[in-house]
């Protein structure tokens, strides 16, 4: 009989995947830059040397100058300070949509999965939600709503929920054939109990990797419909409302659009890669952008 | 003649291996995957190469391909091909070789061939590769290549796809593919292991055949000592990436002289019967007119029906072990997982302890449920990965009111019995290997003192010194504790080594049904003689080196 | 394979129904009074009256979705609450720069994206695959209308190769449809290019290390044929799958790139609708483009069968 290794401690395959190390250096400074990005946001108020909404008639749209690392806008308030703030609501409505529409994926997905019934009805349903663009959808959500940051959020999650939903139930589909799932049967354990022990845990690997590819998605809808008039109120400053007033001054001043989307670009940069990264370590099968 | 007693000693030399070592370069420690193994196989010589799995029996004929996947490597040795040495060569100069003087067919049939081309594309590709021949003629080739190997309506399958094709049909494609060129040496990796006894027999005798026709050279791959005695000449044993021993075939298997030989020889379970045990009288377990159909139905289109299993009938009594024989699509699963109530049956009664569970919903079942239990045949998906073994254990202890310290100090005694140290309750099933899982998902089955323990295919993803240690543990189980079992399997070597009683199932039908020395020695059914004769090395008692004392074989009744 | 096309075409109704229903309850079931919320803050009740009447929002749901259902059956997409002129109307006038400019792009992506993920996944971890995959990522990070204006900037103000901005409609001249058309394809193309490259590339991954393809390489052939007549033939369905589904990422983008471009497509149609609050045309929109999305996706399920033989039922 061949040697059996020590034991080791529990959860492998998280733990595996949480020690840093292992991550490639592509991965390592995509978590660099994600940190300082939500470091410098969350300290915004402190940092930013100018109130974000403060206008000065005399200094509109000028260069780089003195106090104003990145110069003005067409109101003379500080582009610096405004990229700054400008990514606290991004940043809030991205982590928002990933934990809402993951944790209402996973509970429609494992209903569809696991009831028969359900799952015909369940899963037209979500085609039908696919079949509607996400920007349109939620460029209508808003539209009837109002732009409310509670209303960008709902429109953004629901066009999300049918990808995690997809996901949750074929992972719940491939699980219950697995011959564990059968001997638990056997054992007399539960449904209720098989779903929640044996069938859950088989989720939350690709669903960590789901919800980071959701948070940068979302941040970039965010974006594209504050671009486009249907976000959040246009006087508070987001990556998107920023870029969307600069559309007017783009020949003049480039950089007003430039410099939050290079924020924005670099945020979802890193998140893409650490889901990337995060995929790789936690299931190698898992090689395939879901959805 | 029991085994090939050719000489090959005039014989010019198709293939030679010498001091060929292959390693991991970029593992830590380079280890060695082959270790310096010297193999020559003559023109129109069989050689077995047969192993365990991890023995490096694959690495060598893909060495020998130049198929080497790309973490391993060639560190030293040669291969020569008629006196060339292939290592040197180019990629392009390998894929000349390839097909036209040395080609390969593998185990999986199933997937061997690319699912989107016509079996006539696929064939006449490789002439397409290596000659200049017209399409005309590439095409009169590949046809006459199919009739040689035995495929009806050839028009036909030359334009058909691979998914349209049974398993068998598919390995003749492979074979057809591999011959067409008259290659100097064919290399057979398992090509047989996935096909059922029947289907196999078929392919080893056309192997056989074809070799004899055009003088080909063929490596063949196995783990099987029956398939060894059927088919080679001679005989390589490899443990580790070593070669342990080689000869001629019958020197081999009457006289092993390496000790690893005589262990994995022992290890092969005999096709002669064990003795049937004393039948007690308190029957555990009776099934009656089981049936399971498939399919009907559909909404848009009516589904094909399929009787997966018809008017199944049988009593299991305490301490007893009945084998279900068949092969793949016999329904035997079926059965088992309609005993199981894992499927629901269409309809019959399953009598367990005097209980009808055939239609009990499954509330009701569930006080039903502890008495039967079941271990499955993946020993990598039998646990749930992200558990403990203790975990595992105590579930359905747990779930039918066990205390937790009682069913955890029952789980550390079991781990014991089932000859696993303690302190493996702590761990996860990835850092067990596949005997010591199976062992595992047996002890979790014997937690809940099971009256009936159903065995679907349990012993056969093991390899074969591993597998008879897991049956060793059964037969002591069953004596201990008084289990009955009901051992689904498809090797009849197998069901003769512990089953007391045998059912023959065949398309859903049970065929024969009777004690197993009975059934094995002198089958009733043509459809049990068929199996029985196909079985490979049936005239061999492996475990005392020598030949069966005259295989008994049955009058037609 | 007649019937499977058919029972293909029939599953797709019961989809197109519901998003029917969806696109319906989506103003309907909206928290307050739907008339109030198309007219706005300001309106006076003689407004809204008038609204409720055009839409026939003072009936009961069921009736208001018969109605409105047997009406989209005829076409009618409504009326626009701003021009008064029916939305179908609207919309067929703004058709054609969208269609050529996203043909353009489908074009351009798979003509781009297919080579790059063989590319990349038969030279797995090489420079070739790490700048695929690097170009992939990004294409998917950076904002499609960031990535309008940095073309914008780059090819036309600094370059001045192209025109900043409009449309030239390709019966002009196909050479100035391209110079005005080119730009808000390639932008357009970015995130499609991303998608399908790297769908390409774990698909021929996966198929690479499939058993036929060994049983390819057995036979001696050349790595061209392996690739080409062995591997991408069998990842295709995926990969069709993949394009079928970014079509939805497409009609997102349509939308962005019109804003950038100033070009007079329906997407701009959209965007004016939004700022307008015209609801009509909004709804009309979505349901096309819905519409859209499900029979492409059907075609692509049919060509299914062009590939893969095994498809048939």
């Amino acid at each position: 009989m061949s040697p059996i290794p020590p034991p080791t401690s529990a959860m492998q395959p998280v733990l595996r995947a949480l020690r840093l190390p292992q991550f490639g250096w592509g991965s390592k400074i995509a978590a660099l830059v994600l940190a300082v990005i939500v470091v410098l946001t969350l300290l915004a108020q402190w940092i930013a040397p100018h109130d974000p909404l403060t206008m000065n008639p005399l200094a509109r749209l000028k260069g780089p100058i003195e106090g104003h690392p990145l110069g003005t806008d067409n109101f003379g308030r500080d582009i610096f300070s405004r990229v700054l703030i400008g990514g606290q609501l991004s940043l809030i409505i991205g982590i928002a949509t990933a934990v809402v529409s993951v944790l209402i994926g996973l509970v429609i997905g494992m209903v569809a999965g696991f009831f028969r019934t359900a799952d015909a009805i369940i899963m037209r349903m979500m085609d039908a939600l696919m079949a509607i663009p996400s920007i349109l959808l939620a460029i209508a959500l808003v539209a009837l709503n109002g732009p409310s940051v509670g209303s960008v959020i709902a429109a953004i999650t629901i066009p999300e929920i049918p990808r995690v939903v997809r996901l949750v139930r074929a992972v719940v589909l491939a699980a219950r054939e697995e011959p564990y799932v059968e001997a638990a049967i056997a054992l007399g354990t539960s449904m209720p109990k098989i779903l929640v022990r044996h069938l859950v845990p088989n989720t939350l690997a690709p669903l960590i990797v789901q919800g980071t590819y959701i948070l940068a998605s979302a941040i970039l809808t965010e974006a594209i419909l504050s671009f486009l008039g249907a976000g959040v109120s246009t006087e508070t400053p987001t990556w998107g409302n920023i870029m969307a007033e600069g559309r007017m001054f783009f020949r003049i001043k480039p950089e007003l659009i430039l410099y939050p989307g290079l924020a924005l670009s670099l945020c979802i940069l890193s998140i893409n890669l650490l889901g990337d990264a995060a995929r790789d370590m936690l299931d190698p099968r898992l090689k395939k952008r879901a959805g | 003649m029991l085994f090939k007693t050719r000489n090959f000693d005039a014989a010019p030399v198709a293939l030679q291996a010498r001091n060929l070592t292959v390693s991991l370069p970029e593992t830590p420690g380079n280890p060695q995957v082959l270790k310096s193994i010297d193999v020559t196989i003559r023109q129109g010589e069989t050689v077995c190469l047969v192993g365990e799995s991890g023995s490096g029996k694959s690495v060598t004929s893909l060495a020998i391909m130049g198929l080497l996947p790309e973490a391993l490597k060639v560190a030293s040795g040669t291969i020569a091909l008629q006196g060339r040495d292939l290592l040197p060569l180019s990629q392009a100069q390998m894929r000349e070789l390839r097909a036209a003087r040395v080609a390969m067919i593998f185990q999986e049939p199933m997937t061997a061939l690319n699912p989107v081309l016509r079996i006539g594309d696929q064939i006449m590709e490789v002439m397409e590769l290596h000659t200049d021949l017209p399409l005309a003629e590439r095409r009169r080739r590949a046809l006459a290549i199919m009739e040689q190997v035995h495929l009806p309506d050839v028009d036909r399958i030359f334009r058909s796809y691979p998914h349209q094709l049974s398993g068998g049909q598919r390995q003749r494609i492979m074979i057809a593919m591999a011959l067409v060129l008259e290659p100097v040496l064919l290399i057979a990796d398992e090509p047989t292991t996935a096909l059922d006894v029947t289907t196999q027999k078929q392919i080893l005798s056309l192997i056989d055949e074809l070799q004899q026709k055009h003088g080909t050279a063929v490596l063949f791959i196995t783990h099987d000592m029956g398939v060894v005695a059927e088919i080679a000449d001679t005989v390589y044993v490899m443990k580790h990436g070593e070669i342990v021993e080689h000869g001629p075939v019958e020197t081999l298997l009457r006289h092993p002289r390496a000790d690893y030989t005589r262990k994995l020889l022992s290890a092969v379970p005999s096709l002669s019967p064990r003795d049937a045990r004393v039948v007690a009288d308190d029957t555990v377990l009776r099934v009656e007119a089981l049936n399971k159909v498939y399919g009907g139905g559909g909404i848009l289109k009516s589904l094909p029906q399929a009787h997966a299993a018809k008017d199944v009938a049988f009593t299991l009594s305490r301490g007893r072990t009945l084998g279900i024989v068949g092969e793949s699509g016999s329904g035997k699963s079926t059965v088992a997982r309609c005993i199981m109530r894992l499927i629901d049956p269409t309809s019959g009664r399953i009598m367990l302890d005097g209980t009808d569970i055939a239609d009990l919903s499954r509330r009701a079942l569930r006080p039903h449920r502890q008495k039967l239990q079941v271990v499955f045949q993946d020993p990598m998906r039998s646990l749930n990965p992200r558990w403990t073994i203790a975990e595992s254990l105590i579930e359905g202890p747990l779930n039918y009111g066990t205390p937790r310290r009682e069913a955890l100090a029952e789980a550390a005694r079991l781990m014991g019995v089932v000859g696993l140290p303690e302190d493996a309750l702590a761990r996860y099933p990835h850092q067990f290997s596949g005997g010591q899982r199976q062992r595992i998902a047996i002890a979790r089955a014997v937690m809940m003192r099971p009256d009936v323990l159903v065995a679907d295919e349990a012993v056969s993803a093991l390899d074969v010194s591993v597998q008879a240690q897991v049956l060793d543990l059964l037969d002591q189980l069953q004596r201990d504790l008084g289990i009955a079992i009901v051992f689904i399997t498809h090797d009849l070597r197998v069901a003769a080594q512990i089953c007391d009683e045998v059912i023959v199932m065949s398309r859903g039908a049970v065929v024969e049904h009777g004690p197993a020395a009975e059934v094995l020695a002198a089958p009733a059914h043509a459809y049990t003689r068929a199996l029985i004769d196909a079985a490979p090395g049936r005239f061999w008692d492996f475990h005392n080196f020598r030949e069966l004392p005259k295989v008994t074989h049955a009058q037609p009744a | 394979m007649l019937g499977y096309i058919l029972r293909r075409i029939l599953a797709v109704i019961p989809v197109m129904l519901l998003v029917a229903v969806f696109v319906f309850l989506l103003l309907r079931l909206t928290p307050g009074d739907p008339a109030a919320i198309i007219a706005g803050d300001m309106a006076t009740p003689a407004q809204l009256e008038r609204i409720r009447e055009a839409m026939g929002l003072n009936q009961p749901l069921h009736i208001q979705f018969v109605t409105w259902l047997g009406r989209l059956m005829q076409g009618d997409l409504g009326v626009s609450l701003i021009s008064n002129t029916p939305v179908s109307a609207m919309i067929a006038d703004r058709m054609g720069p969208t269609f050529a400019i996203a043909i353009l792009t489908i074009l351009m992506s798979v003509a781009m994206a297919v080579p790059m993920g063989v590319l990349a996944a038969w030279k797995h971890r090489s420079g070739a695959d790490y700048a695929v995959m690097t170009f992939s990522v990004l294409g998917f990070s950076v904002p499609v209308f960031v990535i309008g204006y940095l073309f914008i900037l780059i090819f036309s103000l600094k370059l001045g190769w192209f025109p900043v901005q409009g449309y030239t409609p390709v019966g002009s001249g196909l050479g100035a449809f391209l110079s005005n058309a080119f730009l808000p394809a390639l932008t357009l193309s970015t995130i499609y290019i991303a998608l399908i490259a790297r769908m390409t590339r774990a698909n021929m991954l996966e198929v690479l290390g499939e058993d036929y393809i060994r049983t390819a390489r057995a036979k001696g052939a050349p790595e061209r044929t392996v690739l080409f007549r062995h591997a991408l033939k069998n990842a295709a369905v995926p990969i069709l799958t993949v394009i079928g589904s970014g079509f939805a990422l497409l009609i997102g983008g349509v939308v962005v790139t019109e804003t950038v471009f100033n070009i007079p497509g329906i997407g701009r149609l959209t965007v004016d609708a939004i700022l307008a609050r015209d609801y009509p045309v909004i709804q009309a929109m979505i349901l096309l483009t819905s519409f859209l999305y499900v029979l492409v996706n059907l075609l692509i399920d049919l060509s299914y069968s062009f590939f893969d033989p095994r498809i048939r039922y």
